[in-house]
């Protein structure tokens, strides 16, 4: 950061550069986002159409139903056994690719292969697990090749098994991005003294490698915990409809034109999602981690 | 960062010669234990994938697993033609001219906030996290907002209008955050010297930092791209009566069951090779141009 000679030029200036990002963000994030809000207060007829007004009637409704404390344990479940493969699949990816991988270019290469499928279709990914998964399926043909089941598994599609497959399967690039950034960042001469101090090779991840990987760590926390809690599709299509979470069920909702009580929900997962990214963000300063 | 350099404890120990760094001497036990594990990753990411595009080659009688039953191209021609499979083709189109025009803007409007972002100004954490806010809210949720505001202002939903600023309101904050990183490696100097010669604002911005960032912005262009081509929760709400290809394989995803589904993976991951071939290939190629220059 450059110090300005006159604040108030440079602070024109600024405003200048990011006014078309701010011109796309308030029409099409802070409008709807009250949009939503208002709604949520507002009452139906039962068929779409809302009556403006004030009313905690969906509130109340979502709050005092049991499906709502089922929906976000549901949630919290898939969040929580995503956040932990991807993590621990992450980190070890990026570890591998920082500190085991000695040519700088091989490194390069092998991270964007890692990337490449992030900018494909999501919804093609997740269906391609199908033939592998299915009830006829490679891996319950491979089973029962080999002998070890006698009736193919019928737990690995459609089931809550294979929507964690699919998120891991999506998200651990999420990961595996910002933890290689803050790995890449820890200077290699620090991690020679320790090993000249005496450190096991533990010692040297638990003091070291962890530590400063934390802001990564966090970064990724932060984008696979929002996705997945705000994952409506994943869970519809891999679960069979068996399984549902709080979009899923918001989705679900908007499709019976229950527009009040759906954003009577959305706002209460806004608020849920608000609440623990701040909390992770208490733990790291995002922007000066990205902009430095 | 320096605060963990002071938690360390002051441990002393004999140094030792055993091969614990992982950048130096032999391979340790982790090197093999780790690259295993880098396999497997690698594996599961791209093996599904292939699974289908094998599969999408099978003739008429094929299913939705393996075994491959016979070879052909039955199922992307039945994909073009039939019309219980939906408006592939129209669909696809528009995709791709949204995905173009949702790029472009994308690239310039993050440009611009990356050089904003670059000094402080008065405000500047309030845009930060309102782009970060963009970035983590449900998609599903926005999108709904999105198309009651257009239905509360009598507008019609369509999707270079409303699908349109529900995509940028995804692909800015990635492009945004490329930016950044792009920026952070930007030499101040560069700029300096070109105002130094007299360049005014805009001569710098065109003549030194446009060319000197370049494969940057090819990064930018490439999310921007991508991430709306196959955008799927935002447009749900926001695409009006006409689908775009992700909503129109949603749709197949619950009501087709033959390998058409597979072969509209097949056509639409060529398309994304494509993109991100020609975005990895132009950035090489102008580093590659630079190594040149430098060197004659």
């Amino acid at each position: 950061m450059q110090p300005s000679p006159n604040p108030s030029r440079a602070n024109i200036a600024g405003w200048l550069y990011v006014s078309p990002l701010i011109a796309v963000l308030l029409p099409f994030f802070v409008a709807p986002i009250l949009v939503v809000l208002a709604a949520s207060f507002f009452a139906t007829d039962g068929f779409g159409g809302l009556t403006p007004g004030f009313t905690l009637a969906s509130y109340v409704e979502v709050l005092h139903s049991t499906l709502t404390l089922k929906l976000y344990l549901a949630t919290i479940k898939f969040t929580a056994l995503t956040w932990i493969f991807t993590l621990i699949i992450g980190f070890f990816v990026a570890y591998f690719l920082v500190f085991h991988v000695r040519n700088q270019l091989l490194a390069i290469g092998l991270f964007l292969l890692c990337t490449v499928p992030f900018w494909t279709s999501n919804i093609i990914r997740m269906i391609s697990w199908i033939p592998l998964l299915g009830k006829e399926g490679l891996i319950n043909q491979a089973l029962l090749g080999m002998g070890v089941i006698r009736q193919p598994l019928e737990v690995l599609l459609f089931s809550d098994l294979a929507v964690v497959i699919a998120y891991v399967h999506q998200l651990t690039i999420f990961m595996i991005v910002p933890i290689f950034n803050s790995m890449a960042r820890i200077d290699k001469k620090l991690i020679e003294a320790a090993i000249d101090a005496g450190a096991s090779r533990f010692d040297i991840m638990r003091l070291i490698v962890v530590p400063m990987s934390k802001s990564g760590i966090a970064l990724g926390t932060i984008f696979v915990v929002s996705i997945v809690m705000g994952d409506f599709f994943v869970v519809k299509v891999m679960s069979g409809g068996g399984s549902a979470s709080v979009v899923s069920a918001f989705y679900e909702d908007i499709g019976v034109l229950q527009y009040p009580t759906a954003a009577a929900s959305a706002v209460l997962l806004t608020l849920v999602l608000v609440a623990i990214v701040s909390l992770i963000l208490r733990t790291v300063d995002i922007r000066q981690e990205i902009t430095r | 960062m320096s605060a963990v350099l002071v938690d360390m404890p002051e441990t002393v120990a004999p140094a030792t010669t055993k091969a614990i760094a992982p950048s130096k001497g032999g391979r340790p036990w982790t090197f093999y234990v780790l690259a295993m594990l880098f396999a497997l990753y690698v594996l599961a990411l791209y093996g599904p994938m292939f699974c289908i595009y094998i599969l999408s080659f099978q003739d008429i009688r094929g299913g939705l697993v393996f075994p491959m039953k016979g070879q052909s191209m039955h199922w992307f021609v039945d994909l073009f033609t039939q019309v219980r499979t939906g408006d592939v083709k129209g669909s696809f189109d528009r995709s791709i001219k949204l995905a173009v025009i949702v790029t472009i803007i994308t690239v310039v409007v993050s440009f611009l906030a990356g050089l904003g972002f670059r000094k402080r100004f008065r405000g500047d954490t309030a845009v930060f996290y309102m782009m970060i806010g963009s970035l983590v809210a449900p998609g599903l949720v926005l999108g709904l907002g999105t198309g009651l505001l257009f239905q509360a202002l009598g507008l019609n939903a369509s999707w270079y209008t409303s699908a349109l600023g529900a995509q940028l309101s995804w692909t800015l904050p990635f492009g945004v955050l490329v930016m950044f990183a792009v920026m952070s490696r930007f030499d101040h100097v560069w700029e300096e010297a070109a105002y130094d010669l007299g360049a005014s604002r805009w001569q710098s911005i065109r003549l030194v930092m446009i060319p000197v960032l370049a494969p940057g912005l090819v990064a930018v262009a490439l999310f921007g791209f991508t991430l709306s081509y196959d955008e799927f929760a935002r447009s749900l709400q926001t695409a009006g009566s006409l689908n775009t290809l992700p909503l129109e394989i949603w749709s197949m995803t619950l009501n087709v069951t033959s390998p058409s589904l597979y072969a509209l993976g097949t056509v639409t991951t060529i398309v994304s090779f494509i993109v991100i071939g020609a975005s990895l290939g132009s950035i090489v190629l102008i580093q590659k141009k630079r190594g040149s220059r430098t060197k004659g």
